[in-house]
């Protein structure tokens, strides 16, 4: 669509800049200043210059906290985009079938945070849990003892938490299909895998890159679940990012390192966001044949 | 290539029909001849599009069936019946280059790659694609995309009719007139079966040898565009066809004269005979063309008043009040035209009796 | 057949899907004796004793209170303000437009956690500490950029044509915007209230951060019980099962809207 050309439009745009510039611009600035200063003590305080990113970007316990991030992240983005896709494609199209698969799909994004990390530890544990009962009459499973354990379970509610969202908005993009593509393949007697990869899979780009970057940001900056189901155990072995940061930050109350962490943090998501938004952009659209 | 025949075709979307109006489709039944241009002509919402829909197969009909040259069809889905169809606004494969866009259907269809690229390369040919063929399909104009939807369907050798569903709603009116041209030229070349369906008389009558008027379900009329100007089979017609369409009175008949609160009309002798048996609403119909409007009283002529002249250019559109009834007449250039007082004629030949909606003749 | 296997799919994830709550579900309704005691697939001895205990407790319900009244703020602020950007992206070119677009999305990169402590400084400066407001602004970072977001694709799928017909006829851009223009996306408006609902309901760092006692959110109060209780299974889960009653209710209400929303697409 052509748009018009008008810089009156600011003023459409005004409220929603002082909103959200009035919780963003001031934060952001008394974090740079943590992160360029010693603090001790309320107003006392010293200037270091870069000292704090050399001594954060130096950490080993960050490089390792970052690397299980990013292994998080990619296998999030694995398991949960294809398996939105998965499900959307299967829910039903008319019907009274609609809403009730629309609403049994957003239970687990309506429930809090930590709640979710509650319902998977009495959900997991060995004693009294379905889930943990029932794994260890086959194998031996414990995920506040053993590091890959913890993965498992760790993925499992994250899958379950989040796959919904990709379903909705991969439900919404399929929903956006006029008839007639689909009357159009059939009569160019193209195959079920064919009109999803060269109708449907095009046809949900939009959808589907508003849903890769926010399961993206979110399961990088992931905190509550995993604090409240493993506390970063066992040993390290589920620190994410966001969990050493508060371990710094707040435990340790290192103002200045955390500072300097969060502002390393939020470039990297920055950065991965923003190329994967040009990509995505380019993926399906671009100029090569 | 195709001889369609359409066997007693009724269509509900409603699983369990009541009565009549439960239907998109009420029973049709005709015959479309093979390498025919036919266009589906009707007002939105008259189950042209669901016809279209039973003949593709995209739709199994709730009764009837379906032949194609004699072989029932029916229970066939649309890929097994040789159609191809163009739709209301351009379906393209986005991802895909203008030549794997036409390349689709016979790739689908397991033809060899060297096969596939000759066809692609002569249907491109016949519809001005050629320069486009490396390029992304999504980024063309939208009547270059309504050809590559038409295309999809030229380049299938064994393709036995192509069904347009209103396929220049999105083209820009001076583009219209080009790609309905380069339909004919399609037509006179390959001698396809073509049904056009549309809402717009223009491109009905312009682009077809048969027109089919459709109205509320049923099939009114079918004929070459003069039959259906010149003698009207159903009120519909009359008042669809034509602009402004067909004048139309209500009347009571007394031996051959009609009386049109007061005023007589001559009909013709056998018409008026039928039109006594005739049941239903009586009605005269006439086309402005053929009213006669003069200055002066003529011999058979009725005293009007003129309330209005519009001036189309080559010709002027009368509003005239005949006992209280507004008429159209069209009065060619260089026609006297009368100001206040006008003598209607009403030609015999020209005007038509109706009964409960449908044309009486012999 | 193949229309059956992919029902079969989704019934099974829909199973899998509802076992952990289901799971909270059969522990709210036992004691926390009762649960360490014996390992039983349904509750034989069911008692609402968790229950009651909560909703007679103010200390307990004032917290779900707190988080539907901050909640809803945060909703009617986020829609209230995202609707005129939204239509200022979709339909105007002006200066910096794209930039301002990304820069609202980067808001929802920042890692709470840091964020937390600056947050508690500005709202205590500002005199807004332990209020509602707080925290339904505070929820604004991430929900006003979603909802422009989500609102603006909805928009764009309306044509141009409708506004220019509008301000012909000589309809103000209010009385436009109104009557006519929100009407059209209603749908799109649901499902954006859904998500700005759903996230704001859901986070709990920064609401944590932000309140004491008058605002506290259910979901924190919660997790202070944990630590001092100990670990009583049964009231914990009595309260996880409260958590999520309103958000049922919600979609519960909106499901027709909802399925309409996601008919139209272009979320």
């Amino acid at each position: 669509m052509e748009k018009w050309e008008n810089n009156k439009a600011w003023f459409l745009v005004l409220p929603v800049f002082i909103i959200v510039a009035f919780s963003s611009i001031l934060p952001i600035m008394t974090v740079v200043n943590y992160s360029i200063q010693d603090i001790w003590g309320p107003g006392q305080s010293i200037f270091v210059g870069t000292e704090w990113y050399e001594e954060m970007l130096a950490d080993h316990r960050l490089h390792d906290a970052l690397w299980r991030q990013f292994l998080f992240s990619g296998l999030v983005l694995l398991i949960e985009m294809p398996l939105g896709i998965l499900l959307a494609l299967a829910m039903p199209k008319r019907g009274w079938g609609v809403s009730a698969s629309l609403v049994t799909m957003s239970l687990p994004l309506l429930i809090p945070w930590n709640t979710i990390g509650t319902i998977w530890i009495i959900f997991t544990r060995p004693d009294i849990g379905l889930f943990g009962a029932a794994v260890n009459q086959l194998v031996e499973f414990d995920h506040t003892a053993r590091p890959l354990d913890a993965w498992i379970t760790l993925m499992l509610m994250e899958v379950w938490h989040w796959t919904p969202l990709v379903t909705l908005l991969a439900y919404a993009g399929l929903r956006a299909i006029p008839e007639a593509y689909y009357q159009a393949a059939k009569i160019d007697g193209a195959s079920t895998w064919s009109t999803f990869w060269y109708i449907q899979l095009p046809k949900m780009r939009g959808v589907l890159t508003i849903a890769f970057l926010l399961r993206f940001m979110d399961s990088f900056l992931i905190y509550a679940e995993p604090f409240v189901l493993t506390g970063g155990g066992p040993g390290n072995s589920t620190t994410f990012l966001s969990i050493y940061l508060v371990k710094i930050a707040l435990l340790q109350f290192d103002l200045g390192p955390g500072g300097a962490f969060s502002l390393i943090y939020f470039v990297i998501v920055l950065l991965f966001s923003y190329m994967f938004y040009q990509a995505l952009q380019r993926v399906g659209k671009g100029e090569k044949v | 290539m195709a001889q369609i025949a359409l066997k007693e075709i009724a269509h509900s979307y409603i699983a369990n029909p009541k009565d009549e109006s439960d239907y998109a489709l009420k029973r049709i039944h005709s015959e479309w001849e093979d390498g025919g241009a036919y266009a589906l002509l009707g007002p939105s919402g008259c189950g042209k599009t669901t016809l279209l829909n039973v003949i593709s197969g995209l739709l199994t009909p709730s009764q009837g069936r379906v032949f194609y040259d004699g072989n029932d069809v029916t229970g066939l889905p649309p890929e097994k019946r040789n159609i191809a169809q163009v739709f209301q606004f351009p379906v393209l494969y986005d991802t895909m280059s203008v030549f794997n866009n036409l390349a689709f259907p016979l790739r689908n269809r397991g033809i060899q790659e060297s096969e596939v690229k000759k066809r692609v390369l002569e249907v491109a040919e016949i519809l001005e694609l050629t320069p486009f063929l490396k390029k992304r399909a999504a980024g063309l104009t939208a009547d270059a995309k309504q050809k590559i939807s038409l295309g999809r369907g030229l380049v299938r050798s064994d393709v036995a009719a192509i069904l347009f569903d209103e396929p220049l709603t999105v083209i820009d009116p001076h583009l219209k007139w080009h790609l309905r041209r380069k339909l004919k030229e399609v037509h006179d070349q390959l001698k396809l079966t073509l049904i056009y369906v549309t809402h717009d008389q223009v491109e009905a009558l312009t682009f077809a040898d048969q027109v089919m008027v459709m109205y509320e379900g049923e099939l009114v009329q079918s004929g070459t565009p003069q039959e259906l100007y010149e003698s009207p089979q159903h009120k519909f017609v009359g008042f669809f066809i034509g602009s402004p369409g067909m004048n139309f009175l209500t009347c009571t008949l007394e031996g051959n004269t009609a009386r049109v609160d007061g005023a007589g009309i001559m009909l013709d002798d056998e018409v008026a005979a039928l039109g006594q048996k005739a049941q239903g609403k009586l009605e005269l119909g006439i086309r402005p063309m053929f009213l006669e409007v003069h200055a002066q009283s003529v011999e058979g002529s009725i005293p009007a008043r003129v309330k209005a002249v519009a001036d189309q250019g080559s010709f002027k559109i009368l509003t005239i009040d005949l006992a209280g009834h507004t008429l159209r007449a069209r009065l060619t250039e260089g026609q006297a035209v009368p100001q206040n007082e006008a003598w209607l004629r009403f030609p015999t030949r020209w005007t038509k009796l109706f009964a409960g909606g449908r044309l009486v003749s012999k | 057949m193949k229309v059956k296997k992919k029902t079969i799919g989704l019934v099974i994830y829909f199973g899998l899907l509802l076992m952990p709550i289901y799971w909270m579900l059969n522990m709210s309704l036992r004691t926390n004796a009762s649960i360490l005691g014996s390992f039983v697939l349904f509750p034989t001895d069911a008692t609402f004793t968790n229950y009651i205990k909560i909703l007679t407790d103010s200390s307990w319900y004032s917290g779900y209170i707190n988080s539907i009244i901050y909640v809803s703020i945060n909703t009617i602020i986020s829609l209230v303000t995202a609707l005129p950007a939204a239509y200022a992206f979709s339909r105007y070119r002006f200066l910096g437009d794209k930039h301002m677009f990304f820069w609202l999305l980067t808001n929802r990169m920042a890692p709470a956690a840091v964020f937390a402590l600056p947050f508690f400084q500005l709202y205590s400066s500002v005199g807004l500490m332990d209020t509602h407001i707080a925290v339904a602004l505070a929820h604004c970072l991430f929900n006003v950029p979603l909802a422009v977001w989500i609102l603006e694709g909805f928009m764009s799928g309306i044509p141009k044509e409708i506004d220019e017909t509008a301000f012909i006829d000589g309809y103000s851009f209010p009385r436009f915007f109104i009557t006519i223009f929100i009407p059209l996306i209603r749908a799109g408006v649901g499902v954006t209230a859904f998500f700005c609902f759903m996230f704001s309901w859901v986070e709990l760092l920064i609401a944590r951060t932000l309140t004491v006692t008058n605002a506290k959110p259910i979901a924190a109060i919660m997790t202070r019980t944990i630590s001092a209780t100990g670990l009583d299974y049964g009231l914990l889960a009595a309260a996880g099962m409260l958590t999520i009653v309103p958000g049922m209710l919600v979609i519960w209400f909106t499901r027709n809207h909802m399925a309409k929303g996601f008919a139209l697409g272009r979320v």
